[in-house]
């Protein structure tokens, strides 16, 4: 289907793409999914990670079907359009690296800047620090762009290795599939299945792996990046990808006015805390990272479905380090920051201030 | 005057900025930009005529837009 105009990646495409997930989001909270909580990539990765035992927090351990759809909705996209190119070899390490430190931030602050989005346009007060803190954090990770820092270029791969991200997401699946959750068990079979707390709030599987299948398809096509809305706007005062992200914010909003779910305020907020100092530093530690790695976390997802496995190496650094942050207290609740959120945060950033000061790859 | 930039394989926003770059030189009035991906051929002709230039042509050869633009 090469050939036919993307639609999606025109300025009225994007901008209906960001009302499709604007309406989509806070719909799957009301069949189910946690409080302003209909999308997020950080925690749901998280979860996935707990399911599979790499931390053994039990309140969010399932595999969220929504990230698998994601993954495959992109493959389809790219697949159908003549877009897979199966590519890697961008200094996967430090990518793996950033990933990590990407979904640290991420669980000190609660959510990834999907979530964030959502979190406002919920009425959560907290979120408005988030924000701040991610374009706090994008744009310190443009002062190293426009110091020439690169990762350096990608090379053309074996289809076998673009699709390693994909069939993993397909492996996820069959051990839902396999394993199904057991009302009132913690475990089914090899997986973890949360019986209390955000990990048991989800909405039916198939609605939640259809759904991500649409938005996986429809990003794609569009090129839809949170992280990218707000970098090319400092960058390049360029409001592309920005009215798309601000057409989700508005449209979720909307919704959840009708839908009853919109709750303004700082306090008891779902799954959000307070400490307003650790809600902006863990997204701008977040927002950093995805600068730096070049994209969002739902555009890593989507990259990876097209075949890109630089993309899926920043993927698995983010499960990974779901698994460490929970497993070392890293992670925020409800009453803050977890016992080493903050020494994680600082580590965090001097990390990323390593990588993006000296990874100057002359490529011209 | 025509300048040519490889930005083949490398991530967004890479071939952006490279292009961006060379119009706020001033050097060349044509610019051919090699990209190897459609996001970055998108983005490359979208940064182009936000600065009033024109994307004049999109030429594939084996999975690389070589993308000409040129000043207005």
């Amino acid at each position: 289907m090469k050939g036919i105009k993307n639609i999606f990646a025109g300025p009225w495409g994007i901008i209906g793409v960001g009302i499709m997930i604007g309406i989509l989001a806070p719909l799957l909270q009301k069949w189910g999914n946690p409080g302003n909580m209909g999308v997020c990539v950080a925690c749901f990765e998280r979860d996935i990670a707990g399911a599979l035992g790499l931390h053994r927090a039990d309140v969010v351990q399932y595999i969220r079907p929504e990230i698998i759809g994601f993954v495959l909705g992109s493959l389809i996209a790219a697949y159908l359009f003549r877009e897979f190119r199966p590519r890697l070899g961008s200094a996967p390490i430090v990518r793996f690296v950033l990933g990590v430190f990407a979904m640290i931030g991420a669980l000190v602050f609660l959510g990834c800047p999907w979530r964030a989005a959502l979190r406002l346009a919920g009425g959560d007060g907290n979120a408005i620090l988030g924000l701040l803190g991610l374009i706090f954090g994008i744009w310190v990770g443009t002062l190293f762009l426009k110091g020439g820092y690169n990762l350096g270029r990608t090379q053309q791969t074996h289809h076998t290795a673009g699709w390693m991200l994909p069939l993993f997401m397909v492996g996820l699946l069959l051990l839902m599939l396999l394993f199904p959750q057991i009302t009132g068990e913690a475990k089914s079979g090899v997986l973890f299945y949360s019986v209390k707390g955000p990990g048991s709030m989800h909405a039916p599987l198939l609605v939640s792996l259809v759904v991500g299948l649409l938005i996986g398809f429809l990003a794609q096509r569009s090129r839809f990046c949170t992280m990218g809305a707000i970098r090319d706007f400092v960058l390049f005062r360029q409001m592309h990808l920005l009215s798309g992200f601000i057409a989700l914010i508005v449209t979720a909003l909307v919704v959840n006015f009708i839908l009853g779910q919109f709750k303004p305020g700082f306090d008891g907020q779902p799954v959000a805390h307070t400490m307003h100092l650790w809600n902006f530093l863990g997204m701008a530690l977040s927002g950093l990272a995805f600068c730096l790695a070049g994209g969002c976390p739902g555009r890593q997802l989507f990259l990876a479905g097209e075949g890109d496995g630089d993309a899926a190496i920043f993927v698995m650094g983010m499960i990974f380090g779901a698994g460490i942050a929970h497993n070392f207290g890293l992670a925020s609740s409800a009453t803050g920051v977890g016992p080493y959120g903050i020494p994680a945060v600082a580590i965090g950033f001097a990390v990323c201030l390593f990588i993006g000061l000296t990874m100057r790859k002359n490529v011209a | 005057m025509a300048k040519t930039i490889d930005a083949r394989g490398l991530s967004c926003p890479q071939p952006v900025l490279m292009t961006l770059e060379e119009i706020k030189a001033g050097r060349a009035d044509e610019i051919l930009v090699m990209v190897d991906n459609d996001a970055s051929k998108e983005n490359v002709s979208r940064a182009a005529t936000s600065r009033g230039w024109k994307v004049a042509d999109i030429r594939e050869t084996d999975g690389v837009y070589n993308v000409m633009i040129r000043k207005d």
